[in-house]
């Protein structure tokens, strides 16, 4: 049986002393998981690491960590992919990103994670008295629909890596927004639309995420938090038309309109489009756009000053050779009667025949 | 000293249901688990919730199967009583918003489980438990008159001088205080003890700690000997791929390339109760038909990818990222692992035991609704009704119940006690050899089939090892998040659990249920239709009886 270095990240909060690396080694076949090597190396060597753990199958959440830097469960990681992936040869462990560490890999979910999700307001707030001795009659597809988020298991591996909450501490985040459109997308729910109209004017809410993927990339379960952020801004955009005082909806309506004008981002008309919802015309007209666009000048000057931007970038933008085909993408979604939103309990109409289910988000370190 | 009328201790679903229900009752409620309550075990269960809710269906069909289900070892009292309350707890549920998943009417969509006559099983693709787990946390969170304790170790249960339940020692796993709680009622809902077998499904917190706290202040423990094997679980990591995936259509071959089943249950093939299938795959393998590995194949790919994908996602991803297969494009190979036990603490249809003010609920109490053999999507059940009953029964009897106060000396004594064990010198040998021993005993000797020696053997393995457990070894002598020590407390419990299972597995001198000896192969009803149930008495198990209750089923002979 192969060796593994494990490189763990220790921390005694009752030492007084930093946190360090310790090297281990385990014993284990290729397929088993770090978890597994972390286990053998408490159970051979030194019981006193420290790890929250249960169900090794990635169903109870508890042991999100680092893995060489990057956010995952440990049980759900095979130990030689994590091998083939570490740099000098050692596999390296350490608490998850974006917490307070209590003691080596063990972090305060509670001071961050399950904070977020208090704020989202957790719970059913159902629109009327629950009909007498039968359920609610709910559409097939909407409870499919918010099932991807149910199936979250609040691991906190997608706070870890969000990179939006490492800039802002205060982000509602990955895992708790995810959850709030678990009832957003839930017919039964009354106040969607207050939660909306809550979530996108609270500057850290859903226009605070930055679209970098990081969640979706490191989810164990594939529920892909972004994914469930954008229905949340859907939903809030153009099912209820709701404007945020924090331009959120109006910079995403600017950067469609853009890319279907020239097809790429130009970005000296991004701002002045998202004051006026999108227009270039109304953010320049309306008052508050104007005051708005004229607070950001100096931002304008120090980019002309350092060279980032130029009068000539600013002012012309080239369409991609073939604007025609973006445009032909825009037509072709905009034609459609309604929205289909894919999730992976509704694959499409044939079910996805030609690809596997071992191309989706398999683990390699 | 915190102090409730009651406290529950433990908080899958039985244990959320009950503080929500006692609370309900106006009850002030303290609930205490080791892990957070999302990380309960109850996430584990995959395939759904049994309930007659259909028109065409009836609570006595519900009620007879889960009798058959049980070889009449269930007390058809207590049956009675869960199936009828079904139905209501599943809408209970839906209106709290579990997202249960709709038929093309929206109205609740069910599937076929094993051992029963009419699909009844209630879903959430397949990851029900969690689904049904989460939403019950979100009431937690809603209602914060339920205090919540997480990440709290209880070491022991404490009695008044006469004997009534008065509170609980405790010990705060993040920074290492120990704590005595005072309660009017307790209420054990600690979940099962899989982890006295290697391998099993259950997660590593299954270690009986509750069962063997309430066993230790002499309420009796019952049908200890029932022990269920599930049929598809995968060799090595024991991991449990759901019975929702026979009851969507999956077929169990041999290596021969045989439907087994045929010969084993030609009616319910596949869907035969879990004991029936574990048997013949195990006979299957014994009689060198199975796969090297020692397994059979479980074929999921006749059902539908649509299908697959909506309704059986986890066990792709479990398929996917712990045996390396495609289960849409191929069969993977299963074996029987443990995975739940029947028997546990013995509570009458309130949850209550026969210590005054001490309730059990879920996995780790025995009512007795299963018997013999649980069937698939029965143990959601069990948890939510009597989990709801319990909570709702120790709220109303505490009432005119005057505050209690818990001797100071339990707390100190506790104190005494895990001091010793962490300031221990180094032991003769580690918390992880002593478990993986009892692991292996316990699944090679008391598995699927057994006979008086390999029991005999068992029984004085865990002998030893209790003995053994007195001086294990400790490494960590820190406070915050010592797991350490709790490793060594809980492999106490464990041990105290595998000795009740092996005594009354000796006991039972008949084959009944999960309990099938060679050497006495036959069920014999003259003799053996009746719980066993187990009181220490000088530090060892003695055995009792207790009559099963019949109402409208009389035992009759067992085909599928």
């Amino acid at each position: 049986m192969p060796d593994y270095q494990l490189k763990i990240r220790r921390f005694d909060p009752e030492s007084g002393e930093a946190a360090y690396w310790a090297d281990y080694t385990a014993e284990l076949p290729p397929e088993r998981s770090v978890l597994d090597g972390i286990l053998q190396v408490k159970d051979r060597e030194d019981a006193s690491i420290g790890i929250r753990c249960s169900c090794r199958a990635a169903i109870c959440g508890s042991c999100g960590v680092r893995i060489n830097g990057r956010s995952r469960l440990a049980c759900n990681t095979k130990i030689g992919d994590a091998a083939a992936g570490a740099r000098d040869g050692a596999i390296t462990v350490e608490p998850m990103g974006n917490m307070p560490v209590i003691k080596d890999l063990i972090t305060d979910m509670e001071a961050v994670h399950w904070k977020k999700v208090q704020r989202i307001v957790p719970w059913l707030l159902p629109a009327e008295e629950p009909p007498e001795g039968r359920e609610y009659t709910v559409p097939a597809e909407a409870m499919l629909d918010v099932t991807q988020a149910m199936a979250c298991i609040h691991c906190g591996v997608c706070v870890s890596a969000c990179l939006s909450m490492e800039v802002d501490p205060d982000f509602i985040g990955p895992a708790a927004l995810a959850k709030a459109y678990r009832f957003v997308g839930d017919p039964r729910d009354g106040e969607q639309e207050t939660r909306l109209r809550d979530l996108a004017e609270d500057p850290h809410g859903i226009y605070d995420c930055t679209h970098c993927f990081a969640c979706v990339e490191v989810c164990p379960k594939d529920v892909a938090p972004m994914d469930q952020i954008m229905r949340l801004r859907r939903r809030a955009g153009s099912d209820f038309d709701i404007k945020d005082s924090n331009n959120g909806y109006g910079h995403e309506k600017a950067f469609v309109n853009i890319v279907e004008k020239w097809g790429t981002n130009h970005e000296a008309q991004l701002l002045p489009r998202s004051f006026g919802d999108g227009s270039l015309v109304k953010g320049q007209l309306r008052p508050s756009g104007a005051r708005q666009l004229t607070a950001e000048l100096p931002t304008a000057f120090r980019g002309l000053r350092s060279g980032k931007v130029s009068p000539r970038k600013a002012l012309l933008h080239p369409k991609l050779p073939d604007q025609k085909q973006v445009r032909r993408i825009f037509k072709e979604i905009e034609s459609k009667g309604e929205r289909l939103e894919l999730n992976m309990y509704i694959v499409g109409e044939s079910g996805g025949e030609e690809e596997g289910v071992m191309a989706e988000g398999g683990g390699e370190a | 000293m915190p102090q409730h009328d009651v406290l529950v201790i433990g908080a899958g679903l039985a244990g959320q249901r009950a503080a929500l229900a006692a609370a309900g009752e106006g009850a002030s409620v303290g609930i205490i688990s080791k892990v957070h309550p999302v990380r309960s075990h109850s996430n584990a269960a995959q395939g759904g919730i049994n309930a007659a809710l259909d028109p065409q269906d009836s609570w006595e069909s519900h009620a007879f199967d889960t009798v058959k289900g049980s070889d009449y070892l269930g007390d058809q009292d207590a049956i009675e009583i869960m199936c009828r309350e079904a139905p209501g707890e599943i809408l209970d549920l839906e209106h709290l918003g579990v997202t249960f998943h709709r038929n093309e009417e929206g109205r609740l969509g069910k599937r076929a489980f094993g051992g029963a006559s009419a699909a009844r099983t209630y879903y959430v693709a397949d990851i029900t438990g969690q689904a049904i787990l989460h939403v019950l946390y979100e009431q937690l969170m809603k209602h914060d008159e339920v205090y919540r304790y997480e990440e709290w170790f209880t070491t022991s249960l404490v009695q008044n001088d006469d004997g009534r339940i008065a509170g609980a020692v405790t010990r705060n796993i993040r920074d290492g205080s120990m704590e005595l709680f005072a309660a009017k009622a307790v209420i054990l809902a600690t979940g099962g003890n899989g982890q006295i077998y290697d391998p099993t499904t259950n997660a590593l917190i299954c270690t009986g700690d509750g069962i063997a706290m309430a066993y230790r202040i002499g309420a009796p423990l019952m049908d200890m000997e029932m022990i269920q094997y599930h049929p598809t679980t995968l060799a090595g990591l024991g991991l449990l791929i759901t019975e929702g995936a026979r009851g969507e259509g999956a077929q169990l071959f041999n290596a021969e390339g045989e439907r087994f089943m045929e010969k084993y249950a030609p009616n319910k093939m596949e869907l035969a109760s879990r004991d029936v299938v574990s048997r013949a795959e195990q006979t299957e393998i014994d009689a060198g038909r199975g796969f090297p590995d020692g397994t059979v194949a479980l074929d999921v790919t006749v059902v539908p990818r649509k299908r697959i994908h909506e309704a059986l996602r986890e066990i792709v991803n479990v398929g996917r990222d712990f045996a390396g297969v495609d289960i849409t494009r191929e069969p993977i190979h299963v074996k029987p692992g443990n995975h739940y036990v029947m028997g546990g603490i013995k509570t009458d249809v309130h949850g209550e035991t026969p210590i005054p003010g001490l309730y059990a609920a879920g996995e780790c109490a025995c009512v007795s609704v299963h018997g013999g053999n649980r069937l698939g999507a029965n143990s959601l059940l069990d948890t939510l009704v009597f989990g709801r009953r319990s909570g709702e029964h120790a709220a109303r009897a505490v009432r005119a119940t005057p505050p209690p106060e818990p001797a100071r000396a339990a707390l100190r004594d506790e104190e005494r006690l895990i001091g010793a064990v962490i300031g221990r010198a180094s032991g003769e040998r580690r918390v992880s050899e002593l478990k993986a021993e009892l692991g292996k005993t316990m699944d090679k000797y008391v598995a699927v089939f057994r006979d008086e020696d390999g029991l005999r053997i068992a029984l004085e393995v865990v002998r030893r090892l209790k003995e053994e457990a007195r001086d294990v070894a400790i490494d960590d002598k820190g406070t915050v998040f010592n797991q350490d020590v709790l490793g060594a407390l809980e492999l106490e419990f464990m041990l105290d659990n595998a000795e009740c299972t092996v005594v009354s597995a000796i006991e039972r001198k008949e084959s009944r249920g999960a309990q099938y000896r060679t050497d006495y192969p036959e069920r014999n009803d003259e003799d053996w239709l009746k719980h066993i149930t187990v009181l220490p008495n000088g530090g060892e198990p003695e055995i009792s009886y207790s009559e099963v209750t019949l109402t409208q089923w009389q035992p009759e002979e067992r085909t599928y």
